[in-house]
């Protein structure tokens, strides 16, 4: 099998092209410190299994994923256990390596890739068996935060704020911090209740205490408002 | 510190290949201070998170160097900085993780 690696850090590449190079059934086409010069080889080469590391800075692997077309099987590599449920949400996935990895780990996750039909495969999209339609899924959300499920209820939360790989989930009772992105928590909030204000911050409208020049009062955090985002939030008020 | 820095790791994986021992250790003695400092400017700034992400790229070289207890160490000092804390005893310990695991590598 044809394969690249996507890693930012060096180390990472150097045991994975160690681990590749000791199975016969790999042949290591490239190597890439991020996803973008990632992203332009897939588009001029043939590749069939890509070894990718979840966490990286700015573009991490979920959002690779997911803006690759046609992705080929993907064996996910990290350091960290608490993705082990999103990663098994993508049909692409064959297998998630936990650093370090040692050869016999290595050698079975290329068995699997290996045995892993093609017609598997669809869209880099989370699988509907896991949520089938999120924003009609009840009033709950569930969060991964340190290898466990966390339940919140939707209504309690009043803030929702981008902090670069990870986004700040603030409610009435207590802050969470989550690896996931802006784009995917919006798709699970209903429309009714939630409003982006601007490119860091979902509001829930209904928490909405007072509105000055271009900022919301909501709890007790001062939020700016994006010149485009204004005129939906302004329709959204009972105006008097 | 209970545990020391060790080859276990590399040499399990390098299966004998000292060139590629030598390698690995010269990615990680370049690796390791760059990482080492951007988690202190991180740290001095109060960006707890990104500081954490710093923290989360050292946990691969705890591994790497064979530290498991310590791993653990890293692991709850890096959800902690994520959480937007700075907890004294995790930090002095990840301090002498770091300490440790610098001294390791300038003498391998």
């Amino acid at each position: 099998m044809q394969c690249i690696i996507v890693d930012d850090e060096a180390a990472a590449r150097t045991i994975l092209k160690k681990l590749a190079t000791n199975n016969e059934n790999l042949e290591v086409q490239a190597e890439f410190s991020n996803a973008i010069q990632a992203i332009k080889h897939l588009n001029q080469n043939e590749v069939e299994l890509i070894f990718l590391d979840i966490h990286m800075p700015d573009f991490n692997g979920f959002d690779f994923i997911q803006t690759i077309k046609n992705p080929p099987k993907i064996i996910l590599s990290t350091s960290d256990r608490n993705f082990a449920i999103e990663a098994f949400e993508y049909d692409c996935i064959v297998d998630y390596l936990v650093k370090p990895i040692v050869q016999e780990r290595f050698d079975k996750a290329i068995k699997k890739a290996l045995n892993f039909s093609p017609s598997e495969i669809s869209e880099a999209t989370p699988s509907e068996k896991v949520e089938a339609n999120p924003k009609d899924s009840g009033n709950d959300l569930y969060v991964n935060i340190d290898r466990r499920l966390i339940k919140i209820d939707i209504p309690t939360i009043y803030l929702i704020e981008a902090r670069g790989d990870y986004i700040l989930i603030k409610t009435s009772g207590k802050n969470y911090t989550v690896h996931s992105t802006m784009k995917k928590i919006e798709d699970k909030l209903p429309d009714s209740l939630f409003l982006k204000i601007h490119r860091s911050f979902i509001i829930n409208v209904d928490k909405i205490i007072d509105i000055e020049d271009n900022s919301v009062l909501i709890e007790k955090d001062v939020i700016p408002v994006s010149r485009s985002n204004r005129p939906e939030l302004m329709k959204r008020l009972n105006l008097l | 510190m209970e545990e020391k820095p060790n080859y276990s790791y590399i040499s399990q994986l390098s299966g004998g290949d000292k060139d590629f021992e030598e390698q690995l250790l010269d990615v990680v003695r370049l690796e390791l201070p760059q990482e080492i400092e951007n988690y202190k400017n991180h740290l001095k700034t109060d960006n707890f998170m990104r500081a954490g992400d710093d923290v989360h790229k050292i946990k691969h070289k705890i591994s790497i160097l064979g530290l498991e207890k310590s791993y653990q160490v890293a692991i709850d000092h890096e959800d902690s900085l994520r959480e937007g804390i700075v907890n004294d005893d995790l930090y002095q310990r990840f301090e002498e993780i770091l300490n440790a695991m610098t001294t390791f590598i300038q003498k391998a």
